[in-house]
């Protein structure tokens, strides 16, 4: 058997204030998404998730705190899916929750 | 078989693995086939003397004194004590008579089992082997219920043995606890060995209920043995003691004499064992400190959300979002198909539809039978001919007689 390739979907999305329901109702849809590829077989790394706040470096020693209001959507995370072609990864991005909040999903073709 | 048989055959059964494991301990994991002869000749001896005698009142105490006498006899006649066991001793005579004589206190018969099982749970054997050596020397089942247990024949599994033994001879595993920096990883196997000798009496295809039962009692017990040392009674062995709880609770819910077993939905409530259902809440509690969670964990309340017979939206939310992150962990087909299922009930049959379709598991009729329920009512058609591909692919009589039933009863 072929080992399948992968790829990274790297989740951009708005940063909102939403209220607890309205959270706990995204993350179960998160959960039901991700675990229709994971019942496929095709989930190679749950990835992390990323806390809205952080720090970026820049030149000249430049530290900017976050939240980044430069950046309209701030990465929330990634996961790293098996697809033996683009194609196939793009279609298992379809239906994520980020593409509904108004965000994206980038799909990267990755390598070790 | 009577009652008095019956009640001699427990003891012996108890009592093999007690002092198998205390021979062995004391002469050297090569030399376990000895000590299992040992054994069974101070039976023989027991159950001759017993039908003059009577039964003596403390028969454990009389078996290990007989056991003793036997060790001794035969480590001395074939000069293995005295040429391997004494050199190692450079003590005085009578030091080293008392060292050499086998010690049948609780404390030591307990330390004993737990080395026994960490040793047999050595990565170093097939996990197949593994499972009937667990069954013959931890658990003391006879070669005739092993074999039947695993649908083989005696001489199959005499020779899995052989090997396994070979193994640990070849292997020179010792009978002792792993130092402290292994047991994190060596503890994982003997949990996944627990966890396969569970699910082999669960899901056994032999017609022995008993049998079944039994194996299952067993892998409880050695789970429970982990619990009574700091190092070894981890949440996660708690999680998979509590799983294990659950699981047997609904067992005499599942027997239906010679039929198949009950699907869940038409389980009699009444007969699920409550106590077992609390020992489960119990050891669930307990698994919950720490933060590492496990499939353990994960199953054992998808099991908990299943004792519970309501049949709630919030009941089937829980379950699919634990079969959510079981598949993170730990992908099967069977997993998946039981996610799509909590889906179906979660979710609704339109959105478990598209998903299920996504899963190509073609070679499964669990998945067909799936594909078949959720049609139902959307497309009859499509449902027939998802069931009529169950049907075809399922390996029983049974099974197939109740797919057909299913397919009549959608009509024409």
């Amino acid at each position: 058997m072929n080992q399948a390739n992968e790829f990274v979907f790297l989740f951009r999305q708005p940063a909102l204030n939403q209220s607890p329901e309205k959270q706990e109702e995204i993350q179960k849809k998160w959960m039901d998404w991700i675990g229709g590829i994971a019942a496929q077989g095709k989930i190679a790394s749950n990835g992390l998730h990323l806390t809205p706040d952080g720090s970026v470096l820049k030149t000249g020693g430049v530290v900017t705190d976050g939240p980044f209001v430069e950046i309209r959507e701030i990465l929330g995370g990634f996961i790293v899916v098996k697809a033996d072609t683009m194609d196939e990864a793009i279609t298992l991005a379809h239906g994520c929750p980020a593409i509904d909040e108004g965000g994206s999903v980038e799909i990267r073709s990755a390598f070790a | 078989m009577d009652q008095h048989e019956a009640a001699l055959k427990h003891l012996f059964k108890q009592e093999f693995i007690k002092m198998v494991a205390v021979i062995s301990k004391l002469y050297g994991l090569q030399h376990i086939e000895i000590a299992e002869d040992i054994v069974t000749e101070t039976f023989l001896l027991a159950t001759e003397t017993w039908e003059h005698k009577g039964i003596p009142l403390n028969p454990a105490a009389w078996l290990y004194t007989v056991a003793k006498q036997k060790t001794l006899q035969y480590f001395r006649r074939n000069k293995i004590y005295a040429e391997k066991v004494m050199p190692q001793l450079s003590l005085q005579q009578q030091e080293y008579e008392e060292m050499a004589e086998l010690n049948f206190s609780h404390q030591n018969i307990k330390d004993s089992q737990l080395q026994m099982l960490f040793a047999v749970c050595t990565p170093a054997i097939a996990s197949e082997a593994q499972i009937g050596l667990a069954l013959r020397i931890l658990c003391g089942f006879g070669i005739d219920e092993i074999a039947e247990a695993f649908l083989s024949n005696k001489e199959t599994i005499n020779k899995r043995l052989f090997r396994a033994k070979e193994k640990l001879r070849n292997e020179k595993i010792q009978l002792e606890f792993p130092p402290e920096s292994e047991i994190p990883r060596r503890l994982d196997n003997v949990l996944h060995i627990i966890y396969l000798l569970f699910s082999e009496g669960y899901y056994s295809k032999t017609q022995n209920e008993i049998l079944r039962k039994d194996l299952c009692i067993e892998a409880l017990r050695l789970g429970l043995m982990l619990t009574e040392y700091v190092k070894t009674n981890l949440p996660k062995t708690n999680a998979l003691i509590a799983l294990m709880c659950f699981h047997t609770s609904r067992f005499n819910a599942r027997q239906t004499g010679q039929e198949a077993s009950i699907l869940y939905e038409q389980q009699d409530v009444m007969l699920w064992d409550q106590a077992l259902i609390n020992q489960g809440i119990h050891f669930l509690n307990l698994s919950a400190q720490g933060n590492e969670i496990t499939s353990y964990h994960l199953e054992a309340w998808i099991a908990y959300w299943h004792s519970r017979k309501e049949d709630t939206h919030e009941k089937w939310e829980n379950i699919l979002q634990l079969y959510n992150r079981l598949l993170l962990i730990n992908y099967s087909p069977t997993v998946a198909l039981n996610r799509t299922y909590a889906l179906y009930k979660a979710n609704g049959r339109y959105a478990a539809l598209i998903e299920a379709e996504k899963l190509n598991l073609e070679h499964n009729h669990f998945y067909y039978l799936l594909l078949g329920e959720l049609y139902k009512t959307i497309n009859d058609a499509k449902a027939k001919i998802n069931y009529a591909k169950a049907k075809a692919l399922a390996k029983t009589q049974t099974e197939k007689q109740g797919i057909q039933e299913k397919i009549d009863q959608l009509g024409q």
